[in-house]
């Protein structure tokens, strides 16, 4: 019988104890991932991503709520987990003595997958990570793109439904880290294999079909890139003024402006009606004698979603 | 655009007017050429982003700038004084950050940059009203007095740039300054370069962000040791980009993302990249126009429904990529170069 949910916690908890106080570094986190989905865990560091990630895989003890992989519980059946899930964690690192071709043995022998199979599934993993060609070659002399294809190449190795990846990309260029999203691509669209993976790149997020936003331990939201950056209400225009203090100055707290973000020499500003309230700001600029260039309406990011989002969420805990 | 850098602003100015030029700069360690025949210059007050992959040549090209090492050939200039034989007193009036920047964790945030501005040579007096502006500047009212290890990853970053400039430099030196910090803090640090530049500090910035790319007034693309664009992020996306970019809305991505791969396998239509966008699919053909009709034809001949299949701007990233891998493909294969 398939199971269509692959990962999900209920209200999940995790403490840590720091020197003074207990720091609750997953708060109430509820969340879902299902087959065939890319699912983006995006926030800073420390927001609690390696440590939702690693209560999953039942790595680490929960404290609260519940939290399950393909049905199986991560406290109970750590087993059953680890024998159907793929995991690179953050700080991952790969025998940087043996060749490629016998890291990917090493990882197909703790997997007990019998030699026999051996062969056929390494070939296939290798061409799918593009490093047939670098068989013999020491890990420890792979770039850093290479690198990590090879890790989430042995992370495959005994054909798992989910993988579960911990800031792939992180340190790696941005050629790198396209070809290194385009293989997670392949693995979703030719395999319908699951991902969960946890980043601080905002762009990265477009890539997923699912995101959660987790900041200080809370998933913030939950729902497609498309349906977070409809979160935040208005519309967003963005211009380049010559005095930008002043500029900023003037625009905050004027009607119709729900939030200013600064962009380089940039401001961004969500507004409630974009064509009166753009005459009413060029009118003011005017008014104050600044300069602008460049005035127009651009579609939100994820970036400035999340800064949004992330905005009130701070001003609601300022509230309580 | 206003700020679209006019060819003759550059060809009229004198020598001397650059703060920063670099010609035919090169640097070879052994038989391998880190940075090949490099020639830039940049504008007094500009943000210049100096973009490429890891082994790249961006990190040797600073270092040499800064006259911390020998180029092998080439020349250059720093507000007008030669980093080879002026290193010195270049280096009062350079400021450089580095991704690993140090800052002492057991001193205060206040002793950091009164720590740095006596290695800089500034005098108690001065010192002491540049700390305060440091403070000020860097948005640490009020964790001034704090031990440097209790600030978050976003205050350090600041405070060490706080520190990198303390001696007022005018031209800053920045090297993924940004690595590792969340994008809030990234946009407040930006917010802090522009701040610098709109006073007529020089800056260049390296970055692995390329939205961050994308808020430099120009940038240089070096790529196996050769500059391969230079322009503003406006005018590369013109000129630079190797193909249009398709986007496609379908309820079936992963079954679309197929169909195209096939179609680029079998040459049926000149696809030049698929990729997955979430619940998008974006697609590099040679013309939007001459293509879009064609790739939906195919697509809805296979039964997918296409909700929408639109001509978009690409990212810088998307030119970076495709710059990169036009020149990977005029070059030999295989000489892959570690990090």
């Amino acid at each position: 019988m398939p199971i269509d949910v692959v990962i999900s916690t209920q209200a999940l908890v995790k403490h840590f104890k720091g020197q003074r106080k207990i720091v609750t570094a997953v708060d109430s986190v509820t969340l879902e991932v299902k087959r065939g989905e890319t699912f983006g865990l995006i926030g800073p560091d420390g927001a609690g991503k390696s440590t939702t990630t690693r209560v999953i895989l039942g790595l680490l003890r929960r404290d609260g709520g519940t939290s399950s992989v393909l049905g199986y519980d991560s406290m109970r059946d750590v087993y059953e987990i680890r024998e159907r899930t793929g995991y690179i964690a953050q700080q991952f690192t790969l025998p940087a003595d043996m060749t490629v071709l016998e890291n990917m043995r090493f990882f197909a022998d703790l997997h007990g997958i019998p030699h026999k199979l051996q062969k056929s599934s390494i070939a296939e993993l290798l061409k799918f990570a593009g490093l047939t060609e670098f068989t013999s070659r020491p890990a420890g002399r792979l770039s850093g793109g290479m690198k990590k294809k090879l890790a989430l190449a042995c992370s495959l190795i005994h054909r798992p439904q989910v993988v579960l990846l911990d800031e792939p990309t992180l340190g790696v260029d941005p050629v790198s880290r396209r070809e290194f999203w385009n293989l997670l691509g392949n693995l979703r669209a030719e395999q319908g294999l699951a991902i969960f993976v946890c980043t601080p790149y905002m762009d990265e997020a477009e890539r997923c079909n699912k995101v959660g936003l987790i900041y200080k331990g809370r998933l913030i939201a939950q729902d497609t890139p498309a349906g977070i950056k409809k979160m935040v209400p208005g519309h967003l225009i963005e211009f380049k003024p010559a005095k930008f203090e002043a500029a900023r100055k003037l625009v905050t707290g004027m009607p119709g402006i729900l939030e200013v973000q600064t962009y380089g020499a940039m401001l961004h500003l969500y507004i409630d009606e974009t064509e009166r309230r753009q005459k009413q700001i060029e009118e003011a600029l005017s008014a104050q004698d600044i300069a602008w260039s460049g005035m127009r309406g651009i579609e939100p990011r994820m970036e400035e979603a999340f800064i949004s989002l992330v905005r009130r969420q701070e001003a609601a805990d300022h509230g309580r | 655009m206003a700020d679209k850098p006019l060819a003759s602003e550059y060809a009229a100015r004198p020598e001397g007017a650059y703060p920063v030029i670099a010609e035919d700069l090169t640097k070879r360690f052994g038989e391998f050429t880190a940075v090949d025949r490099v020639s830039f210059h940049i504008l007094p007050g500009e943000v210049f982003g100096w973009l490429g992959p890891n082994g790249a040549g961006k990190t040797t090209t600073i270092r040499m700038l800064l006259g911390l090492i020998r180029p092998s050939a080439g020349t250059l200039g720093v507000l007008g004084f030669d980093p080879v034989t002026q290193t010195k007193i270049m280096q009062a009036h350079v400021g450089y950050m580095s991704q690993l920047f140090t800052l002492y964790n057991d001193l205060t945030a206040r002793e950091n940059i009164h720590f740095y501005g006596r290695v800089y040579g500034l005098n108690r007096k001065a010192l002491a009203q540049r700390q305060d502006e440091i403070i000020q500047m860097a948005g640490l009212e009020g964790r001034e007095d704090m031990l440097t290890a209790n600030l978050s990853g976003g205050w350090k970053q600041r405070l060490a740039l706080g520190c990198a400039i303390v001696h007022n430099p005018r031209v800053v030196f920045l090297d993924e300054p940004t690595a590792g910090v969340d994008a809030i803090s990234r946009r407040e640090f930006w917010g802090l370069i522009y701040a610098m530049a709109n006073k007529g500090t020089t800056i260049l910035v390296t970055t692995h962000y390329m939205d961050e790319a994308e808020l430099c007034q120009r940038v240089g693309f070096i790529n196996q040791g050769r500059l391969v664009a230079i322009g503003t992020p406006d005018e590369l996306k013109q000129t630079h980009m190797r193909g249009q970019v398709l986007e496609i809305d379908t309820p079936e991505p992963d079954h679309a993302v197929r169909l195209l791969k096939e179609a680029q396998t079998k040459q049926s239509l000149p696809i030049d990249e698929v990729a997955l966008y979430g619940a998008q699919i974006h697609v590099v053909v040679p013309s939007a126009d001459e293509f879009l009709k064609p790739v939906r034809a195919m697509l809805e001949s296979e039964a997918i429904v296409v909700s929408n299949i639109v001509w978009i701007t690409p990212t810088l990233e998307d030119v970076f990529i495709s710059t990169v891998q036009n020149q990977a493909g005029q070059a030999t294969p295989g000489k892959e170069i570690k990090n």
